[in-house]
């Protein structure tokens, strides 16, 4: 037996758009998507709504949840208050195709901009490397991005200010810092992060890591050990001349 | 690379949908910070009640040159201008104080807090401009390392401070304010040698860490307080204030030193 909820679900396209109320039953165990999908069947059958595995390991379904960047598949309703209508928007920091879909190509094209895997020669005659688990234990927690982009739509620097043509995001951060810090990789991409990615945009409000499904710890462990390599490299004469700590 | 065509692009200060309180963290910061600094600011400018005993408020160490026994050159010196305002503490509290202003950690806090930079997550900021630390003034925050390296003195000074809190003029014995100094310093040196520059130094800046098997051990550890440098961050912000109010009350005879031994 379900129980009555109330979902204001933004409707609209690439020129703007408002919120649409719903209500529909709901019942225990059920996510916001569910939710979604019980209104594009019942009231709404052109919602366009982007989804795919319903296991929050797509990243197809990121969108704010009273307020709050997070993913549809993976927020349970038990979570929320259901007294009061929930609020469904799409990512505010990308343009919308329609309803809840945004348009998140500009990753991609950004992503293009960073200097790509550049490892050392093979180790051994057969052309094959050989790493120590050690080295490769901190850029495993980056391998596990889905690419879901709730940390881009929450960074205040691309939301707030609009910064996409300077500032490549939390996102394409960690998609450095597991380049930067391969164990194999001989590319240098530091005077690219602070001039071209201006990596000195973030001033770590810490939201990207709060919003993280994956729970990589994004500003502790990726974007602060870069910029502390620009720090090495631009602002630290007294480590460059004397190795010291 | 062009920047896309968005539609929410006219954010207004505070204008958000969260609907939880989004504003208690940045408002209680907003008050922590605020009355430590004014409490921090009053007690560096008093040049009096900072030592009892064999003990002396960390605000105040190292005395470099003062009116106590704890000076370590003898009192205020001749070529101090005398136009200018004397307290040891102003010789040395700025070490600490931009440490504490460039930390990683507190500059998040801060810039919600104090410039809404932005007020919290997903919520409308005041300003439209946006300049980030790649310019003057917030690119001086890059110079953390350098009062992270200074802090490193200054703390083991507060050790020595600890240490000869354990030694009064009749022997050895341990008071309350033993303790109080004590855990200070262990709590600043969890907030000092959990700071995300020393982790980056002692190991984060190898990409082959497992050829410095010593350093990758410490950078192991550093990483452990560093996972809780908020924590560390509060707790020695509040031990380092207690400890001078503490030393103070003592030497105001407000408050009585209770000797265990």
């Amino acid at each position: 037996m379900g129980k009555p909820a109330t979902f204001r679900i933004w409707r609209g396209g690439p020129d703007g758009g408002g919120f649409q109320q719903y209500s529909t039953s709901v019942e225990e165990g059920m996510v916001v998507l569910d939710a979604i999908h019980h209104v594009q069947a019942e009231q709404a059958p052109d919602l366009a709504v982007r989804w795919n595995c319903k296991a929050g390991k797509c990243g197809s379904c990121s969108a704010e949840i009273n307020g709050m960047p997070r993913l549809m598949c993976m927020t349970r309703l038990n979570e929320l208050d259901l007294d009061a209508p929930v609020t469904v928007e799409p990512m505010h920091t990308f343009p919308v195709l329609r309803d809840l879909v945004t348009d998140v190509s500009w990753n991609f094209r950004a992503k293009k901009t960073i200097k790509r895997f550049h490892p050392r020669l093979p180790d051994a005659p057969d052309g094959t490397w050989r790493i120590q688990q050690a080295d490769v234990d901190r850029v495993q927690e980056f391998r596990k991005c889905i690419e879901c982009f709730l940390c881009q739509d929450v960074c205040h620097v691309l939301r707030e200010h609009h910064k996409h043509d300077e500032f490549i995001g939390p996102r394409l951060l960690v998609y450095a810092a597991a380049l930067e810090m391969h164990p194999l990789d001989t590319e240098d991409r530091v005077s690219d992060l602070r001039h071209r990615h201006n990596i000195g945009y973030c001033n770590i409000t810490t939201c990207c890591r709060q919003v993280c499904p994956e729970s990589i710890t994004i500003t502790e462990n990726a974007i602060i050990p870069l910029k502390e390599r620009v720090v090495d490299r631009y602002f630290d004469p007294i480590k460059s001349l004397f190795h010291i700590l | 690379m062009s920047a896309p065509d968005i539609v929410w692009k006219d954010g207004k200060f505070g204008r958000t949908s969260r609907r939880d309180s989004w504003w208690l963290s940045p408002a209680a910061i907003l008050i922590g910070l605020s009355v430590f600094l004014i409490y921090a600011t009053w007690a560096a400018w008093q040049n009096g009640h900072y030592t009892y005993g064999p003990y002396i408020s960390p605000f105040y160490s190292p005395e470099l040159f003062g009116s106590s026994p704890h000076a370590l050159f003898g009192p205020r010196p001749g070529w101090y201008p005398r136009y200018l305002p004397f307290s040891p503490a102003l010789l040395i509290l700025w070490i600490p104080g931009l440490f504490r202003l460039t930390c990683y950690y507190y500059r998040g806090a801060y810039y919600k807090s104090f410039w809404a930079d932005p007020p919290a997550c997903a919520v409308g900021e005041p300003r439209k401009s946006y300049w980030g630390e790649r310019s003057f003034p917030l690119i001086l925050q890059n110079f953390h390392r350098l009062f992270l390296r200074l802090s490193y003195i200054v703390w083991g000074f507060l050790v020595y401070d600890a240490v000869r809190a354990f030694f009064f003029p009749d022997g050895f014995g341990v008071g309350i304010g033993t303790l109080v100094l004590a855990v200070n310093v262990i709590l600043l040196g969890g907030y000092v040698f959990g700071c995300h520059a020393f982790r980056h130094l002692i190991g984060g800046t190898f990409d082959r860490v497992s050829e410095h098997p010593f350093r990758r051990r410490i950078y192991q550890a550093v990483s452990w307080l560093n996972a809780r440098h908020m924590k560390w961050a509060w707790a020695s912000l509040l031990s380092v204030g207690f400890a001078d109010i503490y030393v103070r009350l003592c030497s105001m005879g407000i408050w009585h030193d209770w000797r265990f031994l």
